[in-house]
C-alpha cells in the first residue's frame, strides 16, 4: 500500500512496507541524498529532517508515521542556499568533510524557528543531538549566533 | 605512448594548453586531430595526462591529486599551482585526479597516490609552484611573440598578460587559443617562484571549492549515487579477522521480500536486494543464523587482559625488544646516571568514527575484465590496485571515481580496502551494479582501531640534575604489517604507524633510546588520527611533566629548558603560555601543558580542567593551542583543522574506548562508542604563527597535545598522575584512591 505525503512542498507517495524508516525512502526513493545516514538509530542527526515544521531523526521515523504530513529536508530549506543559517554557515566557513551538516543546518533551523535568538546555552542544549567528528562545534554555534543576529 | 585523455574530453575540441607531470613535455590539442588531445612523455612512456589546462573562456582547469575528507586539500593543492600561474582564482575549475601515480603520485609516500599522514602540502607545494610558474612563463612566451615585445616586458596579473610600456593585455584564454608550447618545460628554478609578499592566494584565505554543496544537500558522496540497474547490496562479516563462515541458515533472510540472493563471501555472506531495507533487514535476519570456522589469530583475545600484559614486557628488560631509534649512547648512559625516574602509560583502542559508514558501488562488467568504482578513499592507488589484484586484470581497467569523503581519519587507506572489495565481490556475483553499505554496527565491528600500547618510560640525571639519558620501550599492537603490507616492506620492515613520535625531538636530551616489542594480537588496526604521536607523545609529554613536577620546577618552564636548542619550539610555547596566562591561579581549575614537533609543525596546547571528584568526570574548560606549520597556506583552515584535531583528541583522551572480548568488539553504536558532542566542546584559543618556512601539517597536529595537556592539569589539581588513555571517570577516582 502506497504512502503518500509531501516532500519540500511536493507530493511524494511510496510503496516500501510502512515500517521502513523514513531516511531510506528520502534517500534511496526519492534521491533527495542530503539527508545522511549516519548511526541508524537517532544518535547522531545525521538524518534530521523536519515533519510538519518540528525536527525528526527520519532515521527513527516509519514512512507510515508521516502519511498526510509535510516533510522538509535540506534541499528545501531553500531554493538557492539563502536560508540565514546557510549563508552563516558558508561565511563562518563551518562545514569540513560535510556529511553531518544537512542535519546540523536542520536541527538549527528547528530551533531558531521556535527561540529567533537562543542564548548560547540554549544552542548547546538543542544541539547536542547532533555529532559532528570533525569537530566544527565552535564554528556551528557562532554561525547560529550569526543567523541569529541577522534575522 | 600517446593515449587520449578521457577525463578531459568535454574540453578537448578546442585548442587548449597542457603541461605534464615534472619535468616533462608539453603538447598542445589541437581541433580536429584524431584522438584530440595528446601528451607526449619525457619519462616513462605512460600515459599522461596534465595538472593544468586553460580553454580559450579562460576557464583554468587544474588537478587536484589529494583525495577530500574536510581536509580541504580539493583547494589548497590547486591554489598552490594557481598562486605560481597567476590565475584568476574565480575562473579555476578543479578537477580530480585520475589513479595516474607517474604523474599525480604523493612525493611524500613513494609516489603512491594517498592522502595521508597531514603532508599533502607539504609534499606537493614546491612541484605545484613549479608547474604553475611553467604555465606561467609559456603564457608569458607566447604573449610576447603575439606582442612583438621583449618577454622581460612583460608581466602578469591574475589570467592577464600585461605589457605596461603600451598598455596592451593579453588574457590567459587568450593565449591558449592560439598558443605554441614548446617540446621541453621551461626550467623554473626556486628563486625564480614569487617572493611571499607577492602571494595573492597562498596565506590568503579563499571559501573552500565544495563548501557550498555541503550547506544545501548537493556535495556527493558515493553513499549518495546510485547507478542504472543497481542492486544493494549488506555483509555481515566474520566477527574475527581471518574466519570464514560455515554454516549459513538464509531461509528467513531470503524470505524477506526484496531481497535477490544470500552470497558466500571468503570473509563474510553477503545479502543481494533490491531496495536498502530489504538488504538490511536481510543482514540482521542473518546475524545470528551464520556460524563459523575458529580460524584467525584473534579468538581468545581479550583486550584488557593483553594491556596488562603489554605493560608488564615493556617493563621487563629481560622481554625482547628491538632498537627503534637512538640518539647519543643511551646504553652507555644510563647506568651512570646518579638518579633516576621510570614510569608506565597505557592506551587502549579507539575507534575512527567517520560519520560516513563505509561504502561503495562497484560496476564489473559482464565479461568480467573491467570494473567501474565509486567510492570515497584515502588512497587513489590502493582503491585501484586491490579491485585489480582481485579480479586478475590490469589496474587500468579499474576506473576509480573518487568521491567526497564523509570523513577518513585514516580508516580509508588500508592496503585491501575492505568497504570497495564487498561491492566488486558483490557486483561480480549478481552481474550488476552494486552499492554496499554498511551500518554503524558493522563500521566499529568492523573497525580497524588505533592499536593498544603500553609504555615503560625511564630518566636518567647527571650529578647537576640535567637530564641526559631517556629510554622508552613500546609494546604496541602492529600497524603497517597489517594494514598496508606493501608499504611495510617498503620501509624495511618498520613500524612507521605504532613507533613514531617516540623519542624527543627538539629536546636537549643527549642519549635517547627507543625500543619496540612487537606484539600482532590478530586485531584489526589502522592509522587513526594523531596516528602514533597519539600514544607516544602521551607518554613522553606525560612523563617529561612529572619529571619537572617531581623537581619542584615548573613544568612549561622545564619544557623551556629543554627546547632551548630550538627557537621555533619556543615561540610557539611562549606564546600559549600568554594567551593561557599560564601561571595565573584558577579556583578549582588545573592547568596543563604540551608541545610537539610533528612532522616539522610545531604545536603547544594548554588544557583548563576542573574535576568532579565524586564521579571522576573531568570537564575542559578551555584549550589554547599555538601552531607553527611554516608557510600557513590557507590560514583560517589551519585554524579548523586545529580545532578539528583538539576535538578529536579530546574523544580519545577522555571518552572513546574499544574493547575487545574473545577475539570480539564490544561496542556497536554512538550509544557505547562516545564521541565529543556540542556540551564536550570548550571554546577552543587558536593562533596559527605564520613562519616563511616550508609548510608542515596541519590535519592532525594537535590531537596529540590533548591526552598530556589534560593529564598535566589533573596532576596540578591534584597530584595524581593519569595513565591510561581514555581518562574514564572510573579509571580517574581509582586513580584518585
Amino acid at each position: 500500500m502506497a504512502t503518500n505525503f509531501t516532500v519540500n512542498g511536493k507530493a511524494a507517495s511510496t510503496d516500501a512496507p510502512p515500517t521502513t524508516p523514513l531516511l531510506w525512502v528520502i534517500r534511496e526513493g526519492l534521491k533527495l541524498t542530503g539527508t545522511k545516514f549516519g548511526c541508524g538509530t537517532g544518535l547522531c542527526g545525521a538524518c534530521m529532517v523536519h515533519i510538519d515544521g518540528k525536527r525528526a531523526f527520519s532515521c527513527q521515523t516509519q514512512v507510515s508515521e508521516v502519511a498526510g504530513k509535510s516533510v522538509t529536508t535540506i534541499e528545501g530549506l531553500s531554493p538557492d542556499s539563502s536560508h540565514p543559517l546557510q549563508k552563516a554557515w558558508l561565511a563562518e566557513h563551518v562545514p569540513q568533510c560535510g556529511y553531518c551538516q544537512s542535519g546540523q543546518i536542520m536541527s538549527a533551523a528547528d530551533l531558531l524557528s521556535q527561540k529567533p535568538k537562543p542564548t548560547r546555552d540554549e544552542i548547546v542544549e538543542h544541539m547536542n543531538t547532533n555529532i559532528c567528528r570533525c569537530g566544527t562545534y565552535q564554528r556551528i554555534v557562532r554561525a547560529i549566533e550569526r543567523a541569529a543576529g541577522e534575522a | 605512448m600517446n593515449r587520449p585523455l578521457k577525463h578531459l574530453e568535454t574540453k578537448v575540441s578546442r585548442r587548449q594548453v597542457m603541461v605534464g607531470a615534472a619535468g616533462l613535455s608539453f603538447a598542445i590539442a589541437l581541433a580536429g586531430r584524431a584522438g584530440a588531445s595528446v601528451l607526449a612523455s619525457a619519462r616513462t612512456g605512460k600515459e599522461l595526462s596534465p595538472w593544468v589546462s586553460i580553454a580559450p573562456d579562460g576557464t583554468i582547469s587544474i588537478v587536484s591529486a589529494a583525495t577530500e575528507m574536510g581536509q580541504g586539500s580539493m583547494t589548497s593543492l590547486p591554489l598552490i599551482l594557481a598562486e605560481e600561474l597567476d590565475a584568476d582564482w574565480s575562473k579555476v575549475k578543479i578537477v580530480t585526479a585520475p589513479p595516474i601515480e607517474a604523474i599525480y603520485g604523493n612525493p611524500g609516500f613513494q609516489g603512491m597516490m594517498y592522502t595521508a599522514g597531514s603532508n599533502a602540502v607539504t609534499s606537493y607545494y614546491t612541484p605545484l609552484r613549479i608547474f604553475g610558474a611553467q604555465v606561467r612563463r609559456v603564457l608569458l612566451d607566447n604573449a610576447a611573440k603575439t606582442l612583438g615585445v621583449p618577454v622581460d616586458e612583460l608581466a602578469t596579473e591574475p589570467s592577464t598578460v600585461v605589457h605596461a610600456k603600451s598598455g596592451r593585455r593579453l588574457s590567459y584564454g587568450e593565449i591558449a587559443a592560439t598558443a605554441q608550447v614548446p617540446a621541453q618545460a621551461p626550467d623554473i628554478k626556486p628563486e625564480q617562484l614569487k617572493k611571499a609578499k607577492d602571494f595573492r592566494l597562498i596565506t590568503k584565505d579563499v571559501m573552500r571549492v565544495e563548501l557550498p554543496g555541503k550547506v544545501n544537500g548537493t556535495a556527493l558522496y558515493s553513499i549518495d549515487l546510485q547507478v542504472p540497474n543497481m542492486l544493494y547490496g549488506t555483509v555481515l562479516r566474520a566477527p574475527v579477522e581471518g574466519s570464514v563462515p560455515d554454516k549459513i541458515a538464509d531461509t528467513e533472510a531470503k524470505a524477506i521480500a526484496g531481497v535477490v540472493r544470500v552470497v558466500r563471501l571468503p570473509y563474510g555472506v553477503g545479502v543481494l536486494a533490491e531496495t536498502p531495507w530489504a538488504a538490511f533487514d536481510a543482514r540482521r535476519a542473518l546475524t545470528q543464523s551464520v556460524t563459523w570456522s575458529r580460524t584467525g589469530t584473534a579468538w581468545g583475545f581479550d583486550s584488557d587482559k593483553a594491556i596488562d600484559r603489554f605493560a608488564a614486557d615493556a617493563k621487563n628488560p629481560a622481554r625482547m625488544s628491538t632498537e627503534w631509534s637512538r640518539i647519543g649512547d643511551p646504553r652507555g648512559a644510563m647506568p651512570k646516571a646518579v638518579s633516576t625516574m621510570e614510569a608506565e602509560y597505557r592506551c587502549d583502542y579507539a575507534y575512527h568514527a567517520q560519520m560516513e559508514p563505509l561504502n561503495a558501488i562497484a560496476s564489473v562488467s559482464p565479461a568480467g575484465d573491467a570494473v567501474e568504482i565509486w567510492a570515497g578513499t584515502q588512497s587513489q592507488t590502493t582503491a585501484t590496485e586491490a579491485p585489480a589484484k582481485l579480479l586478475g586484470i590490469p589496474k587500468n581497467k579499474v576506473k576509480l571515481h573518487d568521491m567526497l569523503m564523509g570523513g577518513g581519519f585514516g580508516r580509508r587507506g588500508n592496503r585491501d580496502v575492505d568497504f570497495i572489495i564487498d561491492a566488486v565481490l558483490m557486483s561480480k556475483e549478481a552481474g550488476r551494479p552494486v552499492k554496499v553499505i554498511w551500518t554503524r554496527e558493522d563500521d566499529i565491528a568492523n573497525g580497524r582501531f588505533r592499536p593498544i600500547s603500553a609504555h615503560a618510560v625511564k630518566a636518567g640525571f647527571d650529578q647537576s640534575g640535567k637530564l641526559t639519558a631517556w629510554q622508552h620501550r613500546i609494546a604496541v599492537d602492529r600497524v603497517g604489517a597489517y594494514m598496508d603490507p606493501v608499504r611495510y616492506q617498503m620501509a624495511g620492515g618498520k613500524d612507521f604507524i605504532a613507533m613514531l613520535g617516540a623519542d624527543l625531538k627538539g629536546y636537549d636530551v643527549p642519549h635517547q633510546l627507543v625500543e619496540q616489542l612487537y606484539r600482532d594480537t590478530g586485531v584489526r588496526t589502522n592509522p587513526l588520527r594523531g596516528i602514533s604521536f597519539l600514544a607516544n607523545r602521551f607518554a613522553t609529554e606525560s612523563f617529561i611533566d612529572e619529571i619537572a613536577r617531581k623537581r619542584g620546577v615548573d613544568p612549561l618552564a622545564y619544557h623551556l629548558e629543554l627546547l632551548k636548542g630550538t627557537p621555533r619550539a619556543i615561540k610557539v610555547v611562549e606564546r600559549v603560555a600568554q594567551m593561557a596566562e599560564w601561571g595565573k591561579r584558577r579556583e578549582g581549575r588545573g592547568l596543563g601543558f604540551a608541545y610537539l614537533d610533528y612532522s616539522g609543525s610545531q604545536v603547544a596546547g594548554i588544557a583548563e580542567i576542573s574535576l568532579n571528584r565524586a564521579s571522576g568526570e573531568i570537564k575542559v574548560h578551555n584549550f589554547w593551542c599555538t601552531i607553527d606549520c611554516g608557510v600557513a597556506v590557507q590560514p583560517d583552515n589551519v585554524i579548523a583543522q586545529t580545532e578539528s584535531s583538539i576535538v578529536y583528541g579530546l574523544g580519545v583522551t577522555l571518552t572513546e574506548l574499544i574493547t575487545i572480548k574473545n577475539g570480539v568488539v564490544e561496542q556497536s553504536n554512538f550509544y557505547d562508542y562516545h564521541v565529543p558532542r556540542m556540551k564536550d566542546v570548550p571554546p577552543m584559543h587558536i593562533e596559527v604563527i605564520q613562519t616563511d618556512n616550508h609548510p608542515t601539517g596541519a590535519g592532525q597536529m594537535a590531537t596529540p597535545l590533548v591526552a598530556p595537556a589534560i593529564a598535566g592539569a589533573v596532576a596540578e589539581l591534584t597530584g595524581v598522575r593519569l595513565r591510561h588513555t581514555p581518562f574514564l571517570p572510573e579509571r580517574v577516582k581509582k586513580a584518585l584512591g
